[in-house]
């Protein structure tokens, strides 16, 4: 595939090419209750080639892969509809790598039949819970290995496999339906999801409990989160404003992101690293070949750095952190997390909790989203907190608010980072890309919680 | 094709192939200039089989080995769900006019001066504005047989334009957009541009609304962003088969307001969900969900109407031409009232108007619940729109806010080439709101 791949990059009358090809097998398997919706195998290749004319971009993705060559025609012939804005993309060492990722319960290991056991056993504990009415069962795992090459030399082969369980029960009473879940995720690791009968039985536990609890009446709360869910507002609220695609053609948001701004207390440091071992968004190299890296992205508060492709470092004349990212071939990488979270501080739960007469104590995620400006994200699960202590069980919440505003009020920092593998992310129509992020328990001193 | 049906029939009792190929062209904007063009050219096969009683699933994208995916759908198929139905065979298909020569001889420059006088437009009302976006042409063709002698194909074209304005003044961020979408070709942009200017106008002031229980008056946009998933949970016949759906069980119940009638409907032609017939093959007709509040049918693919013991609609969908057939949506449509948009303004003394959301869908869908935060929406005062709000949630229930006093605009139009809807006025739709 090597000498397959530069033969069809050897000439092309562009300023850089690349090609990426990919194959993939993934595993799918849900249930919806007792019936077992779906079992599938499905398989994939194909590849993209992207190329840069004069600052113009063109790219083709194609199943073909017989026609290599004239997909570089193509993408060339493309590029020069958008070229005319100079673009030199920094030189850099040619590199021939291969990577490859040992999980030690491999999914290629187990069989169809011992995953389905597995999940057997989870949807069991949820159906024969009380109360539950129906669960749903989501277990996904990806086999995937990308070869990518470049006009200016560049090799890498990667194996880069995925996993991802999420377990939902639904418990119903007349014309109340609530549902909760759990999702775990591993770099195509099966053991951590072969023990999780525990996290069954309380997802089913938890979804009866909601039948009876009380809706939090909507308004401004001081708000203690969990690790996972101020992980996933780290990654929401905050760090897609530090990807520099976003950013680097918009003056006044280069006036809004200009490093050494202050975004919070001295307490707050936020971190992106790729190179964390044996996390889901984790990888020894970006989808242009540039190695990944940690990146600091707020220090004692302070904005620090930013998460940049080849092109936005350039543009911007800053380092480039390999943080360009594609889904799959279909897509050509853009500026992307790998895994995102806020560094321990040093104030343990019980001291967050104490001085709070009344607030809200949200835990676990089901979803967010992020204006750059404005964010919201659901918990899994909210309770009151009264004098000091966490108390009532509450209906699901939203919280809301304007990123940086929250990131001010942000007065308390805990002392366990935790970090959170059961997420994706999507940007620009590519959705889910395998990231984690985590944060210890942090407060904020006021956020509005959505409630009805 | 034909070899991969005729080996898959030797190791199962039934087999369907789904084969789809594709081109298209997209024309990516950004920073209000052309940033990319960019070609995607696509094949894939998805085979399903029923083995021993059990369904099989396995598909392939590009090159395609024919033993290798017959033994990965045998192999599924040893724990695969029971299969309660057996494939349709040849039907009559409605004419569904899906494809437009016109729309595969677009060539790039014409797509990219699309995007560019709409971008020009806008701009010009307000240089602040950064527009990104793009404009996408497709031509492709669906050919699925199977076993039961059923082999059906056509052609499907597809052109959109979608364009979204931000416009960042310190710490404060506007975002403004619209998007067209059809099956058929068009060149005239003015009624997205004209969107986009309206937003820009309305958006002009800043307003406040306090926390509280305000009638909310959803555009078509904001059906979209706000009620549309719920809608979709609701009528999915998957959900109600497992009583999940709060509608389960009120087939003839009037559960939604009398003005209001909501169909699926797959055969429109100029929808890009539309299709002669739906992905395992059953022939495309028009799903009446609620007449004048009375809930009607559900949407059901073979699988789900056996173990529900009724017919498929036709409603059988697939994420992605690899992917399993689920029941789901065409192109949904509610159908127009008589009101103006002036008209619902008018009879707002103090609300919302909503035309888009973020985080919307992270309720309790299964509940009815929608909600999020206002994206871009705005304050009504005595019946005139005073300025855009911030800072602001909305959040309320399905069956509360369309069960009663809904107001349906005669403004109907396409969102997203999907959702066919006027704007609806909603009464007490809860507020939550921080003021900064």
């Amino acid at each position: 595939m090597r000498d397959h791949l530069f033969e069809a990059l050897r000439s092309h009358g562009a300023d850089h090419v690349d090609i990426r090809v990919e194959e993939r097998m993934v595993t799918r398997i849900s249930y919806r209750g007792r019936t077992l919706e779906e079992a599938s195998i499905l398989s994939d290749s194909g590849g993209c080639v992207r190329a840069l004319v004069n600052g113009g971009w063109g790219f083709a993705s194609f199943n073909d892969l017989d026609s290599l060559q004239a997909s570089v025609r193509k993408a060339v012939a493309e590029a020069r509809y958008s070229s005319g804005d100079h673009l030199s993309l920094p030189e850099r060492e040619p590199v021939e790598a291969s990577v490859t990722s040992l999980p030690a319960v491999s999914i290629s290991q187990v069989s169809l039949e011992q995953k389905k056991q597995m999940l057997d056993e989870y949807n069991d504990i949820i159906m024969s819970s009380p109360r539950i009415q129906s669960s749903h069962i989501l277990y996904g795992d990806t086999d995937r290995t990308v070869r990518y090459s470049s006009s200016d030399g560049t090799y890498i082969e990667q194996k880069v496999p995925d996993l991802s369980l999420r377990l939902t029960a639904i418990a119903r009473d007349g014309d109340e339906v609530q549902q909760s879940g759990v999702s775990v995720g591993t770099v195509g690791d099966l053991g951590p999801v072969m023990m999780l009968h525990d996290q069954a039985h309380d997802v089913a536990q938890r979804a009866a409990s909601l039948l009876n609890a009380y809706s939090l009446k909507g308004g401004e709360y001081t708000v203690v989160l969990d690790p996972v869910l101020a992980g996933v507002f780290t990654h929401e609220a905050f760090g897609h404003l530090s990807e520099a695609d976003l950013v680097y053609h918009n003056p006044q948001l280069r006036e809004l992101m200009v490093l050494g701004r202050r975004f919070g207390g001295r307490h707050l440091n936020i971190v992106d690293d790729a190179t964390l071992p044996s996390l889901r968004g984790s990888y020894a190299y970006d989808d242009e070949g540039t190695p990944g890296q940690r990146t600091a992205l707020i220090h004692d508060g302070v904005l620090e750095g930013r998460l940049h492709s080849r092109e936005t470092a350039a543009r911007m004349r800053e380092p480039f952190s390999g943080n360009a990212r594609a889904i799959s071939y279909r897509h050509g990488p853009i500026v992307r997390m790998s895994n995102t979270y806020i560094e321990p501080g040093d104030v343990s739960l019980a001291d967050m909790l104490a001085d709070i007469e009344e607030g809200v104590y949200v835990k676990d995620w089901y979803g967010g989203q992020t204006s750059l400006e404005m964010f919201t994200f659901s918990a899994g699960e909210a309770y009151m907190i009264r004098n000091g202590e966490v108390a009532e069980m509450l209906r699901p919440v939203v919280l809301t608010g304007n990123v940086f505003t929250t990131l001010e009020r942000i007065d308390a920092i805990g002392n366990e980072l935790d970090m959170n593998q059961g997420g994706g992310c999507g940007k620009g129509g590519q959705s889910p890309l395998p990231v984690s992020n985590g944060s210890p328990h942090i407060r904020i001193s006021r956020c509005v919680v959505g409630g009805r | 094709m034909e070899r991969l049906l005729e080996a898959a029939t030797r190791e199962a009792e039934q087999a369907e192939v789904f084969a789809v190929r594709s081109e298209s062209t997209l024309v990516h904007f950004e920073a209000n200039r052309l940033k990319q063009v960019e070609s995607r050219q696509s094949s894939s096969v998805a085979l399903r089989i029923v083995r021993n009683g059990r369904v099989g699933f396995a598909s392939a994208g590009g090159a395609i080995d024919v033993d290798r995916l017959v033994q990965m759908a045998v192999q599924t198929a040893a724990f695969g769900a029971l299969a309660g139905w057996n494939f349709g065979g040849e039907e009559m298909l409605p004419e569904v006019p899906t494809y437009d020569e016109r729309v595969v001889a677009l060539d790039t420059d014409t797509m990219i001066g699309m995007g560019c006088r709409v971008i020009e437009r806008v701009t010009a009302r307000d240089p602040q504005l950064q527009c990104e976006g793009m404009v996408t042409a497709s031509t492709g063709h669906v050919r699925i047989a199977n076993s039961s002698g059923l082999d059906n194909s056509y052609h499907k074209t597809g052109l959109g334009v979608a364009l979204e304005g931000v416009r960042v003044n310190g710490t404060d961020m506007l975002f403004i957009g619209d998007s067209m979408r059809s099956t058929h070709l068009f060149t005239d942009v003015d009624e997205l541009t004209q969107t986009m200017l309206r937003q820009l106008e309305r958006a002009s002031q800043g307003a406040v609304i306090s926390t509280g229980t305000y009638p909310v008056l959803f555009t078509p946009h904001g059906v979209g962003a706000a009620l549309l998933m719920p809608l979709a949970v609701a009528f999915n016949g998957k959900n109600v088969l497992e009583k999940a759906s709060r509608l389960a069980g009120r087939e003839g119940e009037r559960v939604f307001d009398v003005s209001l009638t909501m169909r699926d409907d797959a055969t429109l032609g100029e929808s890009t969900a539309s299709a002669p017939c739906d992905a395992e093959g059953t022939r495309s007709r028009r799903i009446s969900l609620t007449e004048r509040g009375v809930v009607g049918e559900f949407m059901y693919d073979l699988q789900t109407a056996a173990l529900a013991g009724v017919e498929s609609t036709g409603s059988g969908r697939r994420a992605d031409a690899r992917s399993q057939v689920r029941p789901g949506m065409s192109a949904f449509v509610i159908e127009p009232g008589e009101a103006t948009f002036e008209e619902m303004l008018a009879g707002i003394k103090e609300g919302l108007v909503v035309e888009e959301l973020i985080g919307a869908g992270q309720g309790n869908l299964l509940a009815g619940d929608f909600g999020g935060n206002v994206l871009l929406g705005y304050k009504v005062e005595d019946g005139q729109i005073v300025g855009r709000v911030k800072d602001t949630m909305i959040a309320g229930n399905l069956l509360e806010t369309m069960g009663v006093s809904v107001i349906i605009g005669n403004d109907a139009r396409w969102v997203g080439g999907s959702l066919w809807t006027p704007s609806l006025l909603c009464q007490g739709v809860s507020v939550s709101a921080t003021g900064g």
